[in-house]
């Protein structure tokens, strides 16, 4: 094929990603259990970019979860994203960036209902408007926050303070890239790279210095899938899958994991640990678990911030034997101390510490 | 141990490495068209012995490319080659021939021969 082609082709999987002023709102998941990550993004896009970014307080969860777990009904969930677009144009924004990938495909999937179905729309306006007295308007662009550190990373990549270089062989670092199956399998045309090209997290880690694994189950779901995890009894479904996952990567040996999904990056931490608890199974090298890290922590880490300011230790397989790798300085008597220096308490169980 | 209330369930797993795909690389090689075959399921949907057993054309090309050949080895012989599905496929995937050439490989597995 031609080079020209080839371009031509690629740039239709292209995606068009604002450039400033965000309405940002936040995901249920990653603000309990990897706080830092959002910390550290509204950091960098207000301090180090010098972007505009808000975010409302009277933002609430997307309901997604309720959603696909069935106990949410699509008429509600769709006022409940109108009144988040009535937020913004209260606010005076109108390009979104969006923390979370269950609501990124939640947002995605309503928008497309009402191109497709105005009349869903109009029902929606209806509802909105009974119930709050609230307007909205549909964002004009609309970003995964992924997106947005995938179009900065080679400003990220100037700025590099460690690169995703292994220092003992000096070779670059396997990464496994995890995208959330919600960000373009269902719509390719919201996604960087579309369902076939997913090229969000790839862009990153090569532009950082590390090189992309690719196994068998790449595209694979991490195992979340709502409904298989929400009921105790079919959990086992959920957990089969990222067996699956970790059998098909381990020959790979990779030295971590990124994920741009708080499901998946929830999932393939601590369900890590319930296989080493189930079978003694680890899935890394040096019979080590693979730490499971977000675009975000793993920006902070390649700029120089702090392990422990990032939220690190929040996550059950710990990073210390990639911090080593990457040659990454950090304090261990620092890790649970609050800002003013208490101790806070220290977690049991935790794998790879 | 830890009881977790759920377990690893072993059976939901394709072991595509560890799988038996010599059947599947048979077929390829005798019938290239096999490769293009995309489940789409027109053949189930038109299918005789489909309508009356559990037999899905569909199912059998998945399980043979994932080199789960147990069921199929089961179920080939209810076909009776009666050749509607090769007419309706939209890939033009000569489907007769691929059923054919799946019994031969299992007869042959049986004699070590594949």
């Amino acid at each position: 094929m031609l080079q020209e082609g080839k371009k031509r082709i690629w740039s239709d999987y292209q995606k068009e990603i604002a450039d400033d002023h965000f309405f940002y709102v936040r995901s249920c998941i990653r603000q309990s259990f990897f706080p830092g990550s959002e910390q550290f993004f509204l950091h960098f896009m207000k301090n180090v970019l010098g972007k505009d970014v808000y975010e409302n307080p009277s933002h609430t969860t997307c309901t997604g979860i309720g959603y696909h777990g069935d106990v949410v009904p699509l008429a509600t969930i769709m006022t409940v994203v109108a009144r988040h677009f009535a937020l913004m144009k209260e606010s005076g924004y109108k390009n979104i960036a969006i923390s979370c990938v269950t609501s990124f495909g939640i947002y995605t999937e309503i928008i497309e209902t009402w191109k497709h179905l105005p009349a869903e729309l109009d029902k929606t306006r209806e509802y909105l408007c009974k119930a709050t007295g609230r307007e909205f308007d549909v964002p004009e662009n609309m970003a995964h926050t992924s997106d947005i550190i995938y179009k900065y990373r080679n400003e990220i990549a100037d700025k590099a303070k460690y690169k995703l270089i292994n220092l003992q062989t000096g070779e670059p670092l396997n990464v496994v890239e995890q995208i959330g199956c919600h960000y373009s399998k269902m719509f390719p045309k919201y996604g960087v790279g579309g369902a076939e090209f997913p090229n969000v997290l790839g862009g990153m880690i090569t532009s950082w210095g590390g090189k992309v694994v690719d196994y068998p189950e790449r595209r694979h779901c991490c195992g979340f899938g709502f409904r298989q995890y929400l009921v105790q009894a079919n959990r086992g479904y959920s957990l089969s899958n990222t067996v699956k996952k970790f059998a098909s990567m381990k020959p790979f040996k990779p030295d971590f994991v990124l994920t741009n999904c708080p499901g998946c990056n929830m999932f393939m931490d601590k369900w890590q640990y319930t296989m080493k608890t189930m079978e003694g199974t680890v899935y890394g090298d040096n019979g080590e678990s693979i730490p499971v890290l977000t675009y975000e922590e793993l920006a902070g880490l390649v700029l120089g911030y702090n392990p422990w300011d990032l939220g690190l230790q929040y996550h059950m397989v710990q990073s210390e034997p990639l911090l080593k790798k990457m040659g990454i300085e950090y304090d261990p008597g620092d890790k649970y101390k609050t800002k003013d220096g208490r101790q806070m308490p220290i977690p049991q169980n935790l794998i790879n510490a | 141990m830890t009881n977790f209330g759920f377990t690893i369930l072993k059976e939901r797993h394709i072991d595509y490495d560890g799988n038996d795909k010599s059947i599947a690389e048979y077929i390829c090689e005798r019938e290239p068209s096999f490769r293009t075959c995309i489940e789409c399921g027109c053949c189930s949907a038109t299918c005789t012995t489909g309508n009356f057993t559990r037999f899905s054309l569909r199912e059998m090309n998945i399980l043979l490319k994932r080199g789960e050949n147990d069921i199929v080895r089961e179920q080939i012989s209810k076909c009776m080659l009666c050749g509607k599905c090769t007419l309706v496929c939209p890939r033009g995937v000569n489907t007769r021939n691929v059923i054919l050439l799946a019994r031969e490989a299992f007869q042959k597995q049986l004699k070590n021969a594949v």
